[in-house]
């Protein structure tokens, strides 16, 4: 079945076509478009139908949901009913049983190569992939044929970036990141336990205005929110470079909002934004609460346990570098002993394929 | 064809047609439920399968006790916070630590706000469209919808303007011919009974209520610093007081505190004035919905108890909601659940994925042990790479079956509500007689899928109110001089004792939570959980007694097989996670012992 583009929806509600222009040309005019912009805008809604995403379920608790749906700007209601197309959410969607799982075909077979896929938690390959079935069919199974075809794959969380929790050791069910499984896809890792739901609505947004994939860094995560440290941005860092630090739970320290690093945080090994987006509409992040960074959208940080032991050999002023000589100068001090889950190896044998980049930085997978 | 008789007194037929639901949607996780109907479409049989398991109290093993809560927080994101409390519970408890007046406040607030939240976000996101018919809505009159939406509540957004712009952004969704979320419903279907006003005034509500939603975590938010998935303390809570002094700005102050005030009143509003007038108007119009889908609820009930009012203390007197359990639908005798009692809680895996030594015992959590063990049965049609139809007559689920004296128990809000009703509490007496008395329907109406539904909904709105007051008492004991908010006594390991037990425990909002654990030399050295959907959602005992999900399906009618939409309401009625259910402990796939406590 052919979708009525905004246009034809219009066009069905009885509003003349000169109407139509004068919307194209106001529009136009407020996003600041020039000359050849109402021609564009008129264009692309004569012809674009809202992007389809097909938001599939592995191995996961449901925590990036929840927190997509705290996004406050824009307001997930207009996120669903104006500028994507939500056609599969198993958490969400009306249909159950065949009705639902038919959409996937539909949806596949009808905008081949033209859909986003969005994959929340990930998949286990222990027994041929049985520890996660739906549909009566091997999660994983589901997972490679819907891959094939999307335009570009978003990988929400830790664990459909990294492997999260189930990866950690022993990884029970042998559990791989969704860029593994989906080696010659452009995939976008959103990472975080959960991410944060107005970075996940960012992240979205960007696409559709932009028509682009985010530029991303090494482990294939956006630069816009995940280019810079915790520590670098956070609100406690002039304690850090005063030497005034939390000793002890609720201790006076505590109380005056001083630095957690020897609590555990993992600030100064982290990269995200909650100490600069916050969380829940900015109203707070673990930090400014008084809890340590757990550093929950690294790879492999379950393993980097104990959560209260801080992060050894920092140094504590001038800490100038890159994500990646920090994240692997903290990995090394932190754990020699540590695997980094079953998946990371991969993933960085992936990355090259994954993205292409130009000589900025910038990937070529524009949608 | 076969017809049998439970012990636990359901009828069995599978013969007659098979229908199948996989996926069940609008739920945490993954779930397959299997019926059978005879020839007149009312279910014979019904078969609940957990299809997933990630294995996290394995993980466990040999971690720092005092990081557990937040690798088990991550068993579900949906009710999340419930593992952590149960988790810090469970430590405090075997290393014997106590716990400052503020934190279990503190605790207190964040767990309502879990409840106000959560049960909020399963009527409107996850079971509303089992009764609301959202094309229905598009011919509703916007001018009749404002006058039915005032004549049920003084809630001030329901002008007909309002109600005409929502009509219309629904219309023009429609009209795309892209309907997302709501593509391929069961919209039309002859089982959906309210007029086209009533669906209007629910979309309408539906939409306002995600937008609400996200401010009232912004309690959590204050108090753990993000929601999803706060963070918590082993021995009180993360966030530190400071109301009096220079630098207050970096700690729990006036303003966060007045932030949590202000989103508690207007949660409670939002819950008085949308939530249960929307609950009781949809349920007058499916009052058919309180003879069906009883199953197990006016027999077995259980619920381990929450919301200690003195820290440190849970018996019933200091519990707000209660401790106990319901047998045999005897409502005159609530009897004493006793969660460190190895003859009372106990697992079985007959017909679960796991492998036990003797699959003819139960084992008490403490001395749990699971192993991966997936095989189809015999009777199975398909394969692995495409299962038509379970066997369950073999093993055919990833939950657990765990029993209480034996026996398959009921466990969520109704389950709460009944046992506070029958310990005659009166704040739980209030709300369901007046409930009851303004849909004109008997007590037994509780023991139902209309039942469970509204249960939750007065649970909803008894959160709201506890709320409120808990963040007054937080006020009034800061008030009182105390800022204290954790105990560090015995924070280090070195003053911990060789070896502990403990067992940490929750009402979550979807029912009895409870966490046991093992701490050798400053390490965990076992960890199980029994979740609410285990109790609710498991496959058959060795002795073949059902469990509620599937008994709750029984005898209901389904008027198109093809479009079973009655299973749905029922199911939903449960608010079932599937995650929650299937995070057992088991082997790492190569030759791992599987940890067994003696």
């Amino acid at each position: 079945m052919n979708k009525k583009t905004f246009y034809e929806v219009i066009r069905d509600q009885g509003i003349p076509r000169r109407d139509f222009l004068k919307f194209c040309a106001l529009t136009s005019v407020a996003m600041g478009l020039g000359p050849t912009g109402p021609q564009a805008v008129a264009k692309a809604l004569e012809t674009k139908p809202r992007l389809p995403v097909l938001w599939l379920h592995g191995l996961e608790c449901t925590c990036c949901s929840e927190s997509f749906i705290r996004s406050a700007h824009p307001l997930v209601q207009d996120i669903v009913l104006s500028m994507i197309s939500l056609d599969y959410d198993d958490t969400l969607m009306a249909a159950a049983g065949s009705q639902a799982e038919s959409i996937l075909d539909e949806i596949a077979a009808d905008y081949k190569g033209n859909y986003i896929l969005a994959v929340e938690g990930n998949a286990p390959t222990l027994d041929d992939g049985m520890a996660c079935i739906v549909g009566g069919r091997p999660f994983t199974d589901r997972l490679l044929e819907l891959g094939r075809h999307a335009k570009a794959v978003i990988a929400w969380g830790t664990c459909a970036s990294f492997g999260c929790v189930q990866a950690a050791r022993p990884n029970p069910t042998k559990v791989v990141p969704v860029s593994t499984m989906l080696r010659d896809r452009p995939v976008i890792n959103v990472p975080g336990c959960p991410p944060i739901g107005d970075v996940m609505a960012g992240i979205l947004t960007y696409m559709l205005t932009f028509d682009r994939l985010p530029e991303v860094d090494r482990q294939l995560r956006p630069k816009m929110f995940y280019g810079q440290r915790l520590h670098d941005k956070c609100y406690r860092r002039a304690h850090f470079d005063a030497g005034q630090f939390v000793e002890q739970w609720d201790d006076d320290a505590a109380r005056q909002g001083w630095c957690l690093y020897k609590m555990g945080c993992r600030g100064p090994t982290t990269y995200n934004a909650c100490t600069t987006v916050g969380w829940n509409d900015g109203v707070s992040s673990p930090i400014r609460s008084g809890h340590g960074c757990l550093g929950c959208s690294e790879d492999g940080f379950w393993d980097r346990d104990p959560f209260y032991s801080r992060v050894v050999a920092l140094t504590q002023l001038g800490v100038e570098a890159t994500a990646d000589q920090i994240g692997l100068t903290a990995l090394g001090a932190l754990g020699g002993a540590i695997a980094v889950h079953s998946g990371a190896t991969a993933i960085k044998g992936a990355l090259a394929r994954n993205h292409k980049k130009d000589d900025k930085g910038n990937a070529d997978d524009a949608l | 064809m076969t017809r049998s008789r439970t012990p636990n007194g359901f009828d069995l037929d599978d013969g007659g047609k098979r229908i199948v639901i996989d996926p069940i949607t609008r739920i945490e996780g993954h779930l397959r439920v299997e019926v059978n109907v005879d020839s007149k479409n009312v279910i014979t049989n019904a078969v609940s399968s957990g299809t997933m398991w990630r294995g996290l109290e394995n993980i466990l093993q040999g971690r720092d006790p005092r990081d557990a809560w937040a690798f088990v927080q991550r068993i579900c994101g949906v009710c999340t916070g419930v593992h952590a409390l149960a988790s810090v519970r469970s430590i405090e408890n075997a290393l014997g630590i106590t716990i400052p007046r503020n934190a279990n406040l503190i605790r207190n607030i964040l767990h309502l706000t879990l409840y106000v939240h959560d049960h909020l976000v399963h009527f409107y996101h996850l079971h509303a469209l089992d009764w609301v018919d959202v094309v229905s809505a598009l011919s509703a009159d916007p001018k009749a919808t404002s006058t039915l939406a005032q004549s049920l509540s003084p809630w001030p957004v329901s002008s007909p303007g309002y109600f005409k712009d929502t009509q219309d952004r629904l219309k023009k969704f429609v009209g795309s011919g892209q309907l997302g979320l709501f593509k391929n419903g069961y919209w039309g279907h002859p089982a959906y009974k309210l007029p086209p006003e009533a669906n209007l005034m629910a979309v309408a509500h539906y939409l306002q209520a995600l937008d609400f939603q996200k401010e009232i975590v912004k309690i959590q938010a204050v108090f753990g610093g993000k929601n999803p998935h706060p963070m918590w303390l082993v021995g009180g809570v993360p966030s530190a007081i400071n109301v009096h002094a220079g630098g207050a700005v970096g700690a729990v102050n006036m303003e966060r505190l007045n932030l949590v005030k202000d989103i508690a009143a207007r949660a409670r509003t939002f819950i008085s004035q949308v939530y249960v007038p929307d609950l009781l108007a949809i349920a007058s119009f499916y009052k058919d919905w309180a003879h069906i889908g009883g199953g197990l609820s006016g027999r077995n009930l259980m619920s381990y108890g929450d919301f200690p009012q003195q820290p440190n203390d849970s018996s019933n007197d200091s519990l707000l909601m209660p401790r106990g359990a319901i047998l045999g639908g005897n409502l005159n005798e609530v009897l004493p659940v006793d969660l460190t009692n190895p003859d009372e809680i106990r697992e079985y895996v007959p017909h679960s994925w796991y492998r036990y030594p003797d699959e003819g015992k139960g084992l008490h959590p403490w001395d749990g042990v699971t192993e991966y063990d997936f095989r189809l049965g015999p009777k199975t049609k398909g394969d692995k790479k495409f299962i038509e139809s379970l066997d369950e007559g073999a093993k055919y689920s990833f939950v657990k079956a765990p029993r209480w004296k034996g026996n398959a128990m009921e466990v969520g809000p109704l389950a709460r509500f009944v046992i506070g009703y029958a310990m005659k509490r009166p704040d739980i007496r209030d709300l369901v007689d007046g409930t009851l008395g303004r849909l004109g329907l008997p007590v037994g109406a509780l023991f139902s899928t209309l039942g469970r539904t509204a249960a939750r909904g007065l649970e909803c709105q008894w959160a709201a109110d506890r709320l409120v007051e808990t963040v007054d008492a937080l006020m009034t004991n800061i008030k009182a001089g105390d800022i204290d908010t954790a105990n560090t006594d015995k924070w280090e390991p070195s003053t911990w004792p060789k070896s502990a037990k403990g067992v940490g425990w929750a009402e979550a909002p979807r029912g009895a939570l409870g966490h046991w654990s093992r701490i050798d030399n400053g390490h965990l050295s076992n960890y199980q959980c029994v979740v609410p959907t285990t109790w609710n959602g498991s496959p058959r005992d060795g002795e073949g007694n059902i469990a509620p999900f599937e008994a709750a399906l029984l005898g209901t009618p389904v008027v198109d097989p093809a479009q079973p939409l009655e299973v749905l309401r029922t199911i939903h009625s449960f608010d079932p996670c599937l995650a929650c259910a299937t995070h057992v402990i088991g082997p790492d796939g190569t030759e791992r012992a599987v940890v067994k406590v003696v």
